[in-house]
């Protein structure tokens, strides 16, 4: 693969991990959430695919593929078997319905945005010092990877449906991963290994509290848990 | 490197292995066993006696040990003084609140608040806990540390919302969306550490090992350093109930069954501490000893000052628990900041008399809160008149954990004093001497009216199961002997605070 092919690939696959979440902010359909984070997911194990097959090295290329599986297919599976319309009603105290969309906005679609530019503008400047360290095609793309994470955040902090905190949960996560492979070529495997199981059992987890939370609430907007306070 | 350390030992190699490996294989083997065995009972003796194993390991780990560190399992698993004082808070805070347990789930049963899946669950989850944080503490990598303390908190989510209801739910919900973020932050401050170990020349295989960092840790870029050491405070610092990310604390001690609370409020705060104080040597030698102060400072005084304000308002005696372990951390991060030998010491010390004091000061609540159905302060009075045992296990615990002499916080927080003005942060002892003022009134008159106040005709009787009162008994006797003297123990905390001091 020759160096211009190789940025190229780098700079899209880049490009879409940063795309596909500022999407997230502005969509408010669950279904279309999971979609993007799916997108978010193939976009992310581009990055080591690219990097594997520009440098020859099947454990890297390797990496990316279960990645692919992971977080482009599995993890988007599991929560849209959330939104599915046959949800747990076979079992459990109460029956109903799951959710399509956010529930009414805590911040509106537009300063959604806006904060979101800013946040991007913020990675940018907090990445210098490591853009400064090395400049190579990779980690002259690591802000992207820490803009991911600031909105990943944002979205966990201003949606209130126990998916999107979950989305925004996964997306972070996604940033935090994109990070390790554009810095250098992923983490020790062993690490990675331990990374990708926790963050395959939080998110079951996640869905088992979330039904759990329908069940006992009615409803699946996290912010209605308001029982436990000083 | 690690060939060095290894030859190092000589002879004793297989024996420290074996050392090594039990504080991770017990606990596993408990857990398959109570997959398999349905004897609840037997279950929860077996996960108690894996506990005891992980505590007999470290105190044979603090005799055995030599000048470094011992390495097993091909470098994987590593000890050194932090790593035999955390065994030993794991294992006698595991021990009496497994043991618990057996009373716990058969007080659940006889009320029909659980089902048969449940009580499984129970036993599974416990000793699997036991095991995550045992690797969290024995790790020789930071990234199968951080693996190990993400796995203790999808072990306990189940675990906090064992009791079922909507408070349970909802406190695991928040315990497990708070910590996730937080423990992620801290991910990324290790990957970024592998970044700068890479890029200095480190083989990408031992990069984010402890030994081969401190090694190498002057040759780290020092700005990567600063932006990953402050993520780690942060995120490690969420498992441990530090602010920012301590709003998880309240709710899921508070609604988690007695034991867990007492596995979560005496260890699990410390193993993620733990982290911190593994990574602080790294940090200090690459970017000067100034950073993780300033920062630990920081937030070690905000999470005291916020657990004070908390406990002055709470009507809860569960949460009042769950915020002054909030405070006990708090004080103890500022001791990690003074850093100083002494200091060191004296945290460590503070951390294993908090786990015990907790331990039968949850146990006891535990006992208070089924008998009444309610954690509410003011439903309790006149506990030392209707049981003994509780309300003097109350007392003392709470004695230990507000650090009243003859206990050993009393002790550890002098020391920290005393190394606090050494070092010129006279000004800090002043104000964080205030704020523990302040918490230590704020408890003392709940506890007495919990305690003492006239008990109501229609008050319900406190039953204590056998398996509890065994707990508490030896809970009391180990807060007792524990403030008397630090026994064989002395020499192992001098010399974790030797190992992890500061750079001066």
């Amino acid at each position: 693969m020759n160096q211009d092919l190789y940025t190229a690939g780098m700079n899209t696959a880049a490009g879409t991990l940063l795309l596909t979440a500022v999407l997230v902010v502005w969509r408010r359909e669950l279904r279309a959430m999971v979609m993007l984070l799916a997108c978010q997911g193939v976009a992310l194990a581009a990055l080591p695919i690219v990097d594997g097959i520009a440098h020859a090295s099947a454990e890297v290329i390797g990496v990316g593929v279960a990645i692919l599986a992971l977080r482009g297919v599995v993890l988007p599976a599991v929560l849209l078997r959330l939104v599915a319309r046959r949800g747990p009603a076979r079992r459990g105290p109460a029956r109903w319905v799951p959710a399509r969309r956010e529930s009414a906005p805590v911040v509106g679609t537009s300063l959604s945005l806006l904060i979101t530019a800013l946040l991007t503008v913020t990675a940018f400047a907090v990445t210098r010092p490591i853009v400064r360290l090395q400049a190579t095609v990779g980690s002259m793309a690591v802000p992207v990877s820490f803009a991911v994470i600031l909105i990943g955040i944002q979205v966990m902090a201003t949606r209130r449906r126990a998916l999107s905190q979950t989305v925004g949960f996964l997306m972070l996560d996604n940033g935090i991963t994109s990070a390790a492979f554009l810095l250098t070529s992923g983490v020790p495997l062993v690490v990675e290994l331990g990374a990708s199981l926790d963050v395959l059992f939080v998110t079951l987890v996640l869905g088992l509290l979330a039904r759990q939370v329908q069940a006992h609430f009615g409803d699946s907007d996290v912010g209605r848990l308001r029982e436990l306070r000083d | 490197m690690g060939t060095a350390t290894s030859a190092g030992y000589g002879s004793c190699v297989t024996d420290m292995t074996a050392l090594l490996v039990l504080p991770v294989a017990a606990p596993v083997a408990a857990a398959v066993f109570a997959a398999v065995c349905r004897n609840r009972r037997l279950n929860a003796a077996v996960a108690a006696a894996a506990a005891l194993a992980i505590g007999a390991c470290g105190l044979l780990l603090a005799v055995a040990r030599g000048d470094g560190p011992a390495l097993a399992l091909g470098g994987l698993l590593r000890a050194d003084a932090l790593t035999a004082v955390m065994l030993v808070v794991i294992g006698s805070v595991g021990a009496p609140a497994a043991w618990a347990g057996i009373g716990y789930v058969d007080q659940e049963v006889a009320a029909g608040h659980t089902t048969p899946r449940r009580v499984r669950l129970y036993g599974v989850l416990v000793p699997t806990f036991l095991a995550a944080m045992a690797t969290a503490v024995s790790a020789a990598n930071i990234g199968v540390m951080w693996a190990a303390i993400e796995a203790t908190t999808i072990v306990t989510a189940f675990l906090v919302g064992h009791r079922g209801g909507r408070a349970a739910v909802e406190a695991a919900w928040k315990y497990v969306v708070i910590c996730s973020v937080g423990i992620a932050v801290a991910l990324l401050g290790t990957v970024l550490v592998y970044f700068a170990a890479v890029h200095a020349g480190i083989p990408a295989s031992r990069a984010l090992d402890i030994d081969t960092l401190l090694a190498h840790a002057t040759a780290l870029d020092p700005a990567v350093l600063r932006v990953a050491a402050g993520l780690m405070v942060i995120g490690f610092g969420a498992k441990a109930g530090l602010v920012p990310f301590h709003t998880w604390l309240a709710d899921a001690h508070s609604q988690a069954p007695a034991p867990v609370s007492a596995l979560m409020s005496g260890v699990l705060l410390a193993v993620g501490f733990s982290a911190v104080l593994r990574v602080k040597p790294v940090v200090d030698l690459a970017v000067g000893g100034g950073y993780l102060r300033t920062a630990l400072l920081v937030v070690g005084l905000a999470t005291v000052a916020v657990a004070a304000l908390m406990l002055l308002v709470q009507r809860d005696f569960k949460r009042m628990l769950a915020y002054s372990s909030m405070e006990n951390l708090g004080v103890i991060a500022v001791a990690a900041a003074v850093g100083t030998p002494l200091a060191i010491a004296a945290l460590l010390w503070q951390v294993l008399a908090h786990g015990m004091g907790k331990t039968v000061l949850f146990l006891s609540a535990g006992q208070i809160q089924s008998a009444h159905g309610s954690s509410a302060i003011a439903a309790v009075r006149g506990v030392l008149a209707r049981s003994r045992l509780v309300g003097a296990s109350f007392a003392v615990g709470i004695a230990v954990v507000v650090a009243v002499p003859p206990f050993a916080i009393f002790g550890s927080v002098i020391a920290v004093g005393r190394s606090m003005t050494e070092v010129g942060l006279g000004w800090l002892l002043a104000v964080q001497g205030t704020l523990m003022v302040v918490a230590f009134a704020a408890l003392a008159s709940r506890t007495v009216g919990i305690l003492l106040g006239e008990p109501e005709p229609s008050a319900p009787a406190i039953m204590t199961p056998r398996s509890i009162s065994l707990a508490l008994v030896i809970g009391i006797a180990a807060c007792l002997a524990l403030g008397l003297s630090a026994g064989p123990l002395a020499g192992l905390f001098r010399d974790a605070g030797l190992m992890l001091a500061g750079v001066r």
